[in-house]
Formats: C-alpha cells, sequence, structure tokens
C-alpha cells in the first residue's frame, strides 16, 4: 500500500487543470465597454470613413477612444468605462444620423489564441450586470380580427345547415359581423340561432341601405378582453419557450400594460441575433400549389425566401400552421443537406393526412410568415417624417413534390443552411403566436442589483471564502492546504466549465456556488475525518490514508449523487432562475467530487505516498501522534 | 475494531421531545402560511414599472436612497438606454397617483426630472415556471425515495426524503412568520437547502447503514448515536464552514442578498438538525433493523464483514 498513483492518472490530472485553468482564464479579461455601429437597413454598410467621422465625433466630445475596427456590416469602438459607453452613445448617433443604428455593447478583450480555442468568459445576468431590454407589442385587433373571422365561418356554416338565406357575413368595424336578410322572417330565424349559439355577441337588428332586414353581431367587451388576454399569455409563454430554448441564460419576460411584452436577455452580445430568435415573430403555413387551372380568386402567389424573383401560386386554403407542431429537429437527409424533422400533434396530423391524401405528386409549400416593422419616410400632415410601418412579409421556404400522404411526421428538405435549419426548428419547437408582434423599443439596461450591491456581495463572499480556507488550514494542517488547493480548483473548473457552456452567472447561480463550495469542503472534511478515526484506531498511517478515502468515497458518492439527481430534474424542468441554479450546481457537484477525490488524492500522494510515514500532519489529538 | 464505547453521545435520548418539537414546528409553520400567506416579492407579483429622464445624469444610489426614504419597500432602479433615462420598477400596484408621487418624491430630492412613461408590469415568473418547478421538485423528491431505497433501504428512502419537506415547510413559515419577502433568490436559497440537507442526511444515513454492518452488538437507538457522534465531527466542521461562508454573506454582502443569505442560514442549521431528529429519528420510528441490511449471506461467507465497498475502479487507483 503505496499511495502511489500510477503516472498516466497524475498526467490525466494535470492535463484537466490545465485545460481547466485555459478555458477559466478569460474571466480575467474584463469585457471592454463599446459601442455597436450597424446599418439602419440592412443594404447599408458601416465603412472606413463612417468609422472615421465616429471617432472623430467622439474626441472632439472629449471621449478616449479606445479602439474603434470594423468588422463588416458592423464596427465596434470601445471606450473606457460604462459612464464614457453611455455618453458615446448619443453623440455617436447625433454625428452618423438615421442612417445608422447605434447600440451599446460588450466587446470581449480576451486574447486571440484564447478565442481561437472556443475560450470566452461567462455571461453575468441581469442582476450583475444589466442586457438588452426588448419591448414587443402584440397586434391585439390582428387578434381579434383573426378570432371574429373564426366565428364569422362557423357561424355561416350553421345557417346553411339550418337553410337561413343570407347575404354578407363578413367582419366588419368595431368587432361586428353583418348579416343581411331576405325577410324579417329568416331574420328571426338567424336571431334566434346565434343568440343561443353565441353568447359573446350583442345582437342588433337594423336595416340595410335597400331597405333589407339586417342583423349587426357586436363582439361584447367582456368577450373582446377574454381574446386580448388569451392573445397575450400565449404569446407570453411562447417568448418565454423561445427564450429558455436559448440554453441557460437567465431572461426576464413579463406583460407590462394591456399589450405589450418586456424582455431582457442577459450578457448578449448581438442584439440582432437575439432579435431573430425571440423575435421572429414568425409563423409557418403548409400549403398546396395550386393547379394550373385554378381560378384566381382561390389562389395566391408568393415569393421564394431565398430569390425574391421566384415565385409560386399556392392555394389559398391553409392545411395546417405551427401551432399544430409538436416537435421540430435539425437533422441531415442522405446527401448531407440540412432538414427539419417535424412532428405535428393530433389534429395537425390528421389535417395533413386528409390533405396531402389526394394531392399525391402535387407540390407542398412550406410559407414563412414574419411579423416586422420598418422605418419609412412617409408625408405626415404635410411634413416629412419617419414613420414605423408594420409589414407582414410572407415568402416560401421550400416547395417539395409529395410522395406519399403525409401524417403526423415528415421532413422540411431544402433549407439554405445548417443555421437555418436550426433556427427553423428552433422557433417551430417554441411554438407559434397567437397573434403577430412587433418590436416597439430595444434599450441597453444596467444591472438591476445596483453596483454598490455588487461590490458588497462580492466582498462578502470573498471574506466568507478566506474564513473557510483558514480555518482548514489551522484545523487541519497541511491536510487543510491540501483541502484548500483542491477548493480553489474546484473553483476553477467550475468557472471553466460555465465558460465553455456559456452559461449565465446570476445570484441564484451563486446560490448554487455556496453549496457546491460547502459541499466540496465537506467531501474533503469526510475523508480527513475517516483519516483521523483510522489513526485513533491505531492504524497505521499509509493505510489510514487509505482507508479514508476509499471509506469515504461511499458517503461521498451516495450524498453527490442524490444531490446530482435533484439538480438534474430542476434543470430540466425548471426554466429561468431555477435552471440557473441547477447548472451551477450539477457542474459544482462534479468538479468537486473530481477534485476532492483525485486532486487532493493526488496531492498527498505525491508528498506521503511511496515513503515511509511516521506522522500526519492533519491536526487533533491523535491515538498514536 | 470499532466498538460501542462510552464516548457515544446520547442523541436519542431527547427523540420523543425531538419528535413533538419536529411534529409542532411543522404544523405552526402550516398554520401560519395559511394565514398569513409569503409575501411575494416583485419577481413573483409584478408591479409598476416608471421610466423618468432626468436633466443631469443621477447616481443610482441616490436614487435608490431617496426611495428608500421615502418608505418604498421592494425596488429595483437601473441605468434604461442611456446614463440620463431611470428605470424603477416598485412592487405596488400600478395608479396613476403612484407614478406622480414617486415623480414628486424625487424631485422633492432635488433632482431635475420628468416622467416618461408609468405601466403596469406582470410577474417575472410564469405560471408555467410556477408548475413545472413544483412538479420537478416532487418528480425530484420521487427519485431520490427511488434511488436511496435502492442503494440503502426502503425505509432510508422515506428517512431521507420527509427531513426536506420538513425544512421546507419551516424555512417557508419562519418567512411567513416575519413576513420577509420571499422573491426568486430567496427560491434559489430553498432548493440550495434542500441539497444541503439531503446531502447531511445521506451522509449519517451511510454511517448507520455501515455501523448495522459493522456492529454486532447494539440496539437500533445504540447504533444511530454511535453514528451520529462518529459523523459529529464531519459535521460540525461542514455546517460551520458553510455558516461562516452565509453569516459573511449576511452581515457584508449588502441588502440585495439579506434575504437570500437568511433563508440559506435558518436552511442550514434547520436541516443538520432534521439530518439527525428527523432523518435518524425516524429510522428508528419506521423500525429499521440490523436485518434490514445485512446482505442475505453467502455460502462459506458467514459471519464475515458485510462492508460497503468502493467499487473496483477507485481501488485500482
Amino acid at each position: 500500500m503505496l499511495n502511489k498513483f500510477p503516472l498516466w492518472k497524475n498526467l490525466v490530472i494535470l492535463v484537466a487543470v490545465v485545460i481547466g485553468f485555459i478555458y477559466a482564464l478569460p474571466n480575467l479579461f474584463p469585457d471592454d465597454y463599446a459601442i455597436q455601429i450597424t446599418g439602419a437597413r440592412s443594404s447599408t454598410q458601416v465603412d472606413q470613413a463612417t468609422l472615421n467621422q465616429a471617432v472623430e465625433a467622439l474626441q472632439q466630445g472629449g471621449i478616449e477612444v479606445k479602439d474603434a475596427s470594423l468588422n463588416p456590416p458592423d464596427a465596434l469602438i470601445r471606450v473606457n468605462n460604462a459612464e464614457a459607453q453611455l455618453k458615446a452613445r448619443p453623440v455617436v448617433q447625433e454625428a452618423l444620423g438615421r442612417e445608422y443604428l447605434v447600440a451599446l455593447n460588450m466587446a470581449p478583450t480576451t486574447p486571440e489564441w484564447l478565442r481561437s480555442i472556443g475560450a470566452g468568459p461567462m455571461k453575468l445576468g441581469l442582476d450583475l450586470r444589466g442586457g438588452v431590454h426588448f419591448l414587443l407589442e402584440v397586434d391585439m385587433a390582428s387578434a381579434l380580427q383573426k378570432r371574429l373571422e373564426v366565428f364569422a365561418s362557423e357561424m355561416k356554416r350553421e345557417l346553411r345547415e339550418e337553410r337561413i338565406r343570407y347575404r354578407g357575413g363578413d367582419v366588419g368595424e368595431g368587432n361586428t359581423i353583418e348579416l343581411t336578410f331576405r325577410d324579417e322572417a329568416s331574420r328571426e330565424e338567424a336571431f334566434d340561432l346565434v343568440r343561443n349559439q353565441y353568447n359573446q355577441f350583442l345582437l342588433d337588428e337594423t336595416e340595410g341601405e335597400d331597405g333589407q332586414p339586417k342583423l349587426v353581431l357586436t363582439l361584447s367587451e367582456q368577450e373582446v378582453t377574454q381574446i386580448e388576454d388569451y392573445a397575450l399569455q400565449q404569446n407570453l409563454t411562447t417568448i418565454r419557450n423561445r427564450v429558455n430554448e436559448l440554453g441557460v441564460a437567465e431572461p426576464l419576460v413579463q406583460r407590462q400594460g394591456r399589450d405589450r411584452i418586456v424582455v431582457e436577455l442577459p450578457g448578449v452580445q448581438d442584439t440582432a441575433q437575439a432579435k431573430r430568435v425571440l423575435g421572429a415573430t414568425a409563423n409557418l403555413e403548409f400549403r398546396i400549389e395550386a393547379r394550373q387551372d385554378a381560378p384566381d380568386s382561390a389562389t395566391e402567389v408568393y415569393p421564394f425566401r431565398d430569390n425574391a424573383d421566384r415565385t409560386a401560386r399556392l392555394e389559398q386554403e391553409i392545411i395546417v400552421t405551427g401551432e399544430n407542431v409538436a416537435n421540430a429537429q435539425q437533422a441531415f437527409d442522405e446527401n448531407g443537406q440540412p432538414q427539419v424533422n417535424i412532428t405535428m400533434d393530433g389534429t395537425g396530423g390528421d389535417m395533413m393526412t386528409r390533405a396531402t391524401r389526394d394531392a399525391i405528386k402535387r407540390r407542398m409549400a412550406v410559407l414563412f410568415i414574419e411579423y416586422r416593422t420598418e422605418t419609412v419616410e412617409r408625408r405626415v400632415d404635410g411634413e416629412m417624417r419617419e414613420v414605423e410601418e408594420r409589414k407582414v412579409e410572407r415568402s416560401i421556404i421550400s416547395l417539395a413534390t409529395i410522395q406519399s400522404t403525409l401524417g403526423s411526421s415528415f421532413r422540411i428538405t431544402g433549407l439554405d443552411s445548417t443555421t437555418e435549419a436550426a433556427e427553423l426548428a428552433l422557433l417551430l419547437r417554441a411554438g407559434s403566436l397567437a397573434a403577430p408582434m412587433y418590436f416597439v423599443q430595444e434599450r441597453t439596461i444596467g444591472p438591476s442589483l445596483g453596483q454598490k450591491n455588487i461590490d458588497a456581495g462580492v466582498m462578502s463572499v470573498t471574506v466568507g471564502l478566506a474564513l473557510v480556507l483558514l480555518y482548514m488550514l489551522v484545523y487541519y494542517r497541511f491536510f487543510g492546504l491540501v483541502a484548500n488547493t483542491a477548493l480553489a480548483i474546484n473553483l476553477m473548473l467550475l468557472v471553466a466549465c460555465m465558460s465553455i457552456l456559456s452559461a449565465t452567472l446570476t445570484l441564484p447561480g451563486i446560490a448554487g456556488i455556496v453549496l457546491t463550495v460547502g459541499m466540496a469542503v465537506d467531501a474533503n472534511v469526510l475523508i480527513f475525518e475517516r483519516i483521523k478515526e483510522e489513526l485513533r484506531l491505531g492504524v497505521p498511517p499509509q493505510s489510514a490514508i487509505n482507508a479514508g478515502f476509499s471509506r469515504a468515497f461511499v458517503s461521498i458518492f451516495d450524498a453527490n449523487i442524490t444531490t446530482l439527481l435533484v439538480a438534474i430534474i430542476l434543470f430540466a424542468m425548471g426554466s429561468g432562475p431555477v435552471k440557473g441554479f441547477a447548472v451551477t450546481l450539477c457542474i459544482g457537484i462534479l468538479t468537486s467530487m473530481f477534485t476532492a477525490l483525485l486532486v487532493s488524492r493526488a496531492i498527498i500522494n505525491m508528498i506521503y505516498g511511496g515513503r515511509k510515514v511516521e506522522k500526519l500532519a492533519i491536526g487533533g489529538k491523535l491515538a498514536n501522534g | 475494531m470499532a466498538k460501542l464505547t462510552e464516548k457515544t453521545i446520547n442523541f436519542m435520548g431527547i427523540r420523543r421531545i425531538a419528535s413533538v418539537v419536529s411534529l409542532a414546528s411543522v404544523a405552526l409553520s402550516i398554520v401560519i402560511l395559511a394565514i398569513n400567506g409569503l409575501n411575494l416579492g416583485l419577481d413573483f407579483t409584478g408591479g409598476t414599472s416608471v421610466e423618468f429622464s432626468y436633466e443631469q445624469a443621477p447616481s443610482l444610489e441616490d436614487v435608490r436612497q431617496t426611495l428608500d426614504e421615502a418608505g418604498y419597500d421592494e425596488f429595483v432602479v437601473q441605468n434604461f438606454g442611456d446614463e440620463t433615462s431611470v428605470l424603477v420598477r416598485l412592487r405596488q400596484d400600478f395608479d396613476d397617483e403612484l407614478a406622480s408621487r414617486i415623480t414628486g418624491d424625487l424631485r422633492a430630492a432635488g433632482d431635475n426630472l420628468d416622467m416618461v412613461r408609468a405601466e403596469f408590469v406582470g410577474s417575472q415568473v410564469g405560471d408555467q415556471l410556477k408548475e413545472d418547478s413544483g412538479l420537478g421538485l416532487l418528480l425530484a423528491l420521487f427519485v431520490v425515495l427511488i434511488y436511496v431505497g435502492m442503494r440503502f433501504q426502503f425505509k432510508f428512502g422515506v428517512a431521507s426524503v420527509l427531513p426536506l419537506a420538513h425544512d421546507v415547510i419551516v424555512v417557508l413559515g419562519i418567512f411567513s412568520l416575519f413576513q420577509w419577502t420571499f422573491d426568486l433568490s430567496v427560491l434559489a436559497a430553498l432548493l440550495a437547502v434542500i441539497g444541503y440537507s439531503l446531502n447531511d442526511t445521506i451522509i449519517v444515513s451511510d454511517r448507520i447503514r455501515e455501523n448495522f454492518r459493522k456492529l454486532r452488538t447494539g440496539t437500533t437507538e445504540e447504533v444511530v448515536n454511535h453514528s451520529i457522534t462518529e459523523t459529529l465531527s464531519r459535521t460540525l466542521n461542514t455546517s460551520g464552514t458553510t455558516l461562516a461562508v452565509l453569516l459573511s454573506l449576511y452581515f457584508l454582502g449588502g441588502e440585495a442578498i439579506h434575504n437570500f443569505s437568511v433563508a440559506l442560514i435558518i436552511g442550514i442549521i434547520v436541516g443538520t438538525y432534521s439530518s439527525i431528529y428527523v432523518s435518524a429519528n425516524l429510522l428508528i420510528v419506521l423500525g429499521v433493523t440490523r436485518d434490514d441490511l445485512i446482505v442475505p449471506p453467502k455460502e462459506g461467507a458467514a459471519g464475515q464483514e458485510e462492508e460497503e465497498q468502493p467499487p473496483e475502479w477507485l481501488n485500482r487507483m
């Protein structure tokens, strides 16, 4: 029993520690405060002249520029601190005009060689460093319109079934549906039918311009509120899902006012990318290509997404929408081309089967619908003004021949890139929106905890850790030093893992770390107490070390595995803060088991192993001391 | 080999009193929770969001202090877009008066500012999160029950899950009693308490299992007492160091993590208590005996020690 690790084992430990060190390293390079310049339209590129103009404006404004770099299509100007950053933004915006968007950003200062191996700092959460703030507005008019159209078509179907003749039935102003009848009698019949079936409506009997009896149905206020609430809740849930799909970041998603949703994302570098995923306030429709002889009134022509010159004529009727998608995964076809595998829910699958059964050898299109806001110049009250204009863009992603009846699972091919496939899968998976949504505001926000609190927090953690290190050193002497080294390596590995996973550190995450430190110390304490126990029983030092480690192992293993199980379940089920806590805890348990069982042991083996030892520097009164 | 020594502390001597204390504190906590409810924080309730535009960039610390002195009890102050814009979120329900009152209070502090807009904000925690987290927690407890039941014995499973429920209920009860704000950070602390308490319980249980297999004599109570005594220095060291970190968080960490550290401190103390007086106590109540743990003797191995050994790969190290 020599307590010696074979060379390979020492090497494995060394390699793990070195890799951990390298990947934890970027956290020592704090991000630079920066401002990002982007073209207001996607066609506008930022060039050197524009960048020079911005830098000049800053210098005139007395703001020191640390670095200015052009990374087409954007440019990044680094400044010294948060204060300078906040001052710089309006100055640059003023100098460049409305052609360009100027946003606050954080620029990593990680050296190139570290970045080239994928090392970067971990992100700090909204509470610790702030992030970007988006305000989205749900288009309630459109939600109501959509719902009313469903009511109207149901109503018309029922009137036809009851053989009541009517005209109209279109959705009109002020949330109304108007029906015109040939005579009083049919109006009375319709009145009774509608009153019984649709108590959401207020009924009003009037006469049309031509003196014909008319029925005006107005949606009740109560029902309007209910539909709006539903639309907002549904969109809120969808956004939460999408944001959670982004990974372990801890976002804030909350309702604001009647029709708005606030989304705050921590540590986001590229607001454009965040906007694309969140935003994509997109939906999908599956439609069949129109036959050659189909009447124009039943078809619609849409361009392709990747090539606007190419168009296709599709049937007006929608088979299913993205709302019926149960799951979507990015994959590759036989030729290595990206594709998305889609699974529909029960209803969606049925509808898909019904629609494609009679359409074999015809083509089915996947229509991508995007809602967005564009800034355009327009004459308002005789004056040229910038107006936010809402646009709905529909384009075809893929048009593929239906080979056989499609059921609840099928795939979409013909996607340009894996990125596109991944984004599409994510959007489909995260659910679709009940109503269109538009971005109305985009801001950068500061940390919600406040700098004073963060400084205090950092200080208290430092003091607490110092106390623990000191105690271990006094109580366990040399073995305490070993435990402290293991604890330091443990924290380093934890930071490295969090950086690699680009997890976000927040206050709940710190709770996870505090618990991890507790458990890491515990593992060492368990081992050392065991060694002491063995020594007290008169076991010689070498055997005591070995027995201490192997006996404590069972306890450490059971305790850590149960906690790990809890952490994994919390990670899988929870979202937001619960997820953030679970991530740090999961990683922390694994790193603390590694350091307590292997790193501590390696150090002890190196000192005591392979030679005759009379006495261990483990503190306390020992029987054979 | 270890024997029952005179040094063993008679922990279980007061186990009946401890049972009464545990049951009473759980019952009392539930009653308090039912009457008082939890004082839920901004994250859970939502409230009002007000945006201000200052003429001169203000110090956020001053804004916080002004609001604090004006008697608003839970708020978040942060920069919004640029340094002269400030966003304040409060737990108070939205009404028009509130916004103008805050504007007045801030103006009284001598700053030149305008209110840009004030709106109601919903909770940060969605209903879905509440449901999922609750379900996740139940699932987690169930998995612990199964795992411990398989690795140890079913009675140990029950004795490791019930103390967790005990700890959570007592901490919630204390928060409800003092009406301390329960926000997301406290929720995180509560999860940490579960992790810590579970760790503690398993270590004590582990020693009890080992001693049952190792010691040939003694009643269940004696074995439990002996095991707790053996693990006592470990328990004190671990709880002590963890408490040292938490006390430092409490005294130096600033108000933002006050409730968070309070929840953890109470949780660690309650968790340490429960690993002895709820978990070990339950084992005795459930009637754990040596027979529950002894592996059926194999032929020729009768009388030999049945001791849990670390897996082969560890020994090869």
